[in-house]
């Protein structure tokens, strides 16, 4: 068990700073794209719901931001990593490269996030990295109601009437296909089984997730996520939706770059 | 070193301190009885404390931090102080103080319902009305005006409250 980055070797500390880039990356994106629904979603209650749970993703990202300067010591704080980065340089799951979109698509993106993010944080819980540990037991405690509104409206979504269900079908064939981005492997993530960072292989996690969304799905009735394909894209080659995204999340920084969070 | 009040310095002047510092979200509760203060270590020229977020993101959480800091150096001037954001142990509704819930109950808050913080994190454990009593209560929305608290709904007295989510 150590705080220390340095205390890493070389090869460790490397694929332990592109997890938590990954991370971050996910968070960042996720709660960005959330926030978009504050003040359009259906209910009132729900983008009360949406921004509170952005904000909690951002909360998350910035957490995992400051962790990742830590290990990268590279000379740029966690504003620098999160916002002075070209659309290509980010490396979050190519699942949160789709557009918006509409409820469903915010539904089933929520879903199959949230349940591949539980199992990723789940693995964590021993982490001999204390620093990531600590902040990965803090975020799961958080996590459990962001999963459970998502199971709470697929559900609603799939048993409501035939237009609700064809869409969450619909959004479920579109992002079905890149659910396990979430999950792929990480270069070099070997390293990071035998630092102890994570408690088993990605491709280990790829199996626990859909064990553990196995049930929802077939009470359901709904299609399971399509099974992994190639780990070399799944977190490059960005979509002009995230482009776009990008462009509104950097341009406080862009106009201001000493705004402060 | 000496304190403003000219005794030395220990862990219960600080508490006692900081117990005149307001959650900024919720001023009826002190950071103390949120439970919130963490470890506190007190030496001939350092005081330095733990501060535990309450969620990740919290936007209060800087100025709770920097309020923390200003108390510090008010009730020991000579003392370095530092205020640390740690996630170990992580802060959960237990440790929110007796008198703290009673305080929170008096101002509407539903007070945090006891093994709320086993995880998984129970959701539908019953949670009293803080206005009337009642136990048939409904959560309405589990995100509300803030990322540590839920709406619930009261249907014997018909009244919508706020309750300190389970964490």
């Amino acid at each position: 068990m150590t705080s220390d980055a340095h205390d890493l070797v070389p090869a460790t500390r490397n694929a332990l700073a592109i997890l938590l880039l990954s991370m971050a990356d996910d968070e960042l994106v996720i709660g960005f794209g959330d926030s978009e629904w504050t003040g359009i979603a259906p209910l009132l209650e729900e983008d009360v719901a949406m921004s509170s749970l952005a904000q909690d993703e951002l909360g998350h990202a910035l957490a995992l931001y400051r962790l990742l300067a830590d290990v990268a010591e590279d000379g740029r704080d966690a504003d620098a990593i999160a916002y002075d980065r070209p659309p290509e340089g980010y490396f979050h799951a190519r699942l949160l490269d789709h557009p918006r979109g509409d409820w469903a698509t915010a539904i089933a993106r929520r879903y199959l996030y949230d349940t591949a993010d539980g199992v990723r944080l789940a693995a964590l819980e021993a982490c001999t990295w204390a620093p990531l540990r600590d902040l990965a037991g803090k975020i799961r405690r958080e996590e459990r109601y962001h999963v459970m509104h998502a199971e709470a409206w697929l559900e609603r979504l799939a048993n409501g009437d035939a237009e609700s269900r064809r869409r969450l079908l619909d959004a479920l064939d579109r992002l079905g296909a890149d659910a396990w981005t979430v999950l792929a492997p990480l270069p070099n993530d070997l390293s990071l089984l035998m630092a102890g960072i994570l408690d088993a292989p990605l491709t280990e996690l790829d199996a626990r997730w859909r064990g553990a969304i196995g049930p929802m799905f077939e009470r359901l009735g709904l299609p399971m996520p399509a099974p992994a394909g190639d780990p070399a894209g799944a977190r490059t080659g960005h979509s002009d939706a995230f482009r776009w995204l990008h462009g509104e999340f950097t341009s406080v920084r862009r106009l201001d770059p000493q705004a402060t969070w | 070193m000496t304190t403003a009040v000219g005794r030395a310095l220990d862990r219960a002047m600080v508490v006692a301190a900081l117990r005149d510092v307001p959650d900024p979200e919720i001023p009826v509760i002190s950071v103390v009885d949120l439970g919130v203060i963490g470890r506190i270590e007190v030496d001939a020229d350092h005081v330095r404390v733990e501060l535990l977020p309450t969620f990740v993101g919290c936007p209060a959480l800087e100025p709770m931090r920097e309020a923390v800091r200003s108390r510090l150096v008010e009730l020991a001037p000579g003392h370095e102080v530092a205020v640390a954001v740690v996630f170990d142990p992580p802060w959960t509704t237990e440790r929110i103080s007796p008198a703290g819930r009673h305080r929170l109950a008096a101002s509407g808050f539903a007070p945090p319902v006891a093994g709320g913080s086993a995880m998984p994190v129970a959701l539908d454990v019953p949670v009293p009305c803080p206005w009337c009593g009642s136990r048939r209560t409904v959560l309405e929305n589990a995100f509300g005006p803030t990322a540590c608290r839920a709406i619930r709904y009261c249907t014997d007295c018909r009244q919508p409250f706020e309750q300190f989510k389970p964490v």
